[in-house]
């Protein structure tokens, strides 16, 4: 059943995904090309909705690819699914408060996985600039935003709807 | 009931004026949660902040839910957690049902063409800024590359899932526990 499968496997991104909203991203990516529920392209821009509406970007993105897959009912069975692990872990954690975050081991754990979500992280990365950047001129859009990105920092929004812009006015 | 409804309503707000999640969201609360209904002191908040990054799941969603368990229990921390993500449930709902009719169109179209140089432009500079962390002023860093590398060389030329790739990433950080010094243990993590 698929909303069972939904709830499975993004119970299982929020036990794994450790790190914030994008460290999702590398799961997500794993899921379409497991099951074929949406292609690259489409979880791309599902991202870009996702970083440029109100809400953490994790959960926007959980409603949106449970959405895309099974409907409003998916949208929900996934976003409860990816909440869950959060909730239990920190209700069994909550009396030994400061002392987890402050254990060495807990601090070996956390630490040791960064480089792997970074592996990671850079494999989608260059999965998504494949679809993305596909001639010389988005390669020179893309250029461009990463460079101006890189010295003024902006919000987020600001980047997507200037990209957009660009997009319509260029016919891309 | 009158404090649940009060918990919610700071939750709900939160989760509809932040944008992006994790810290983005700290002002908001602490507007919020510290200086308003007074639930916690600011060191608290921070607290909070801290454990959720290091638990799994999204911070957002941590967060809330330890300031609503210290609150009002299991009761409270359900209730908070439900108010940050019902705005995100509602208008990504809504976005989606819209998309689906219109992204068809030429002009919408274009725009997500523009849209996706964009966040791939905005990913890669995450990327940078991840890996100037990762890899300065960390004094494993040594261990760390050899993780990376070792995570890396598994995505490329393997099928590894990203959940295997978290579980390798930790029992390596624990080598050199395992194994005493810090030059043998490298030594052992090349063997591997």
């Amino acid at each position: 059943m698929i909303y069972w499968l939904l709830f499975y496997e993004f119970f299982k991104i929020g036990l794994f995904a450790i790190g914030g909203g994008a460290v999702t991203i590398p799961f997500l990516f794993d899921l379409g090309e497991k099951y074929h529920w949406f292609t690259t392209e489409q979880l791309v821009n599902m991202i870009a909705v996702s970083e440029s509406t109100p809400g953490p970007l994790g959960v926007n993105m959980a409603t949106f690819t449970g959405y895309q897959t099974a409907g409003v009912l998916g949208g929900i069975v996934a976003t409860f699914g990816l909440t869950l692990p959060s909730v239990i872990i920190i209700i069994l954690i909550a009396k030994l408060l400061k002392r987890f975050a402050d254990n060495p081991r807990v601090q070996t754990l956390l630490s040791s996985i960064r480089p792997g979500v970074l592996a990671l992280i850079i494999f989608a990365g260059w999965q998504i600039a494949r679809i993305s950047v596909t001639n010389w001129l988005s390669a020179a859009i893309f250029a461009g935003i990463l460079l101006a990105n890189r010295f003024f920092k902006s919000s987020p929004i600001f980047y997507i709807l200037l990209s957009a812009i660009i997009g319509i006015v260029l016919q891309l | 009931m009158k404090i649940l409804w009060k918990l919610f309503v700071s939750f709900f707000k939160t989760g509809l004026f932040t944008f992006g999640g994790g810290y983005a969201m700290l002002p908001l609360l602490k507007a919020e949660v510290v200086e308003k209904q007074k639930w916690a002191t600011e060191d608290e908040l921070l607290d909070y902040f801290s454990i959720g990054q290091c638990t799994p799941g999204i911070i957002a969603v941590n967060v809330s839910t330890f300031c609503g368990y210290k609150l009002k229990g299991v009761i409270g921390a359900i209730t908070a957690t439900t108010a940050i993500i019902l705005p995100s449930l509602i208008i990504i709902t809504l976005i989606a049902a819209v998309l689906e009719k219109y992204m068809h169109l030429p002009i919408v179209a274009s725009a997500f063409a523009g849209i996706r140089l964009g966040v791939t432009a905005l990913l890669i500079n995450l990327i940078f800024d991840m890996g100037q962390k990762i890899f300065t002023q960390n004094p494993h860093w040594r261990l760390h590359a050899v993780i990376f590398v070792i995570a890396f060389a598994l995505l490329m030329f393997g099928d590894v899932s990203a959940v295997l790739i978290v579980i390798m990433a930790a029992v390596f950080g624990f080598i050199p526990e395992l194994f005493g010094k810090k030059i043998p243990f490298i030594k052992g993590g090349n063997k591997k």
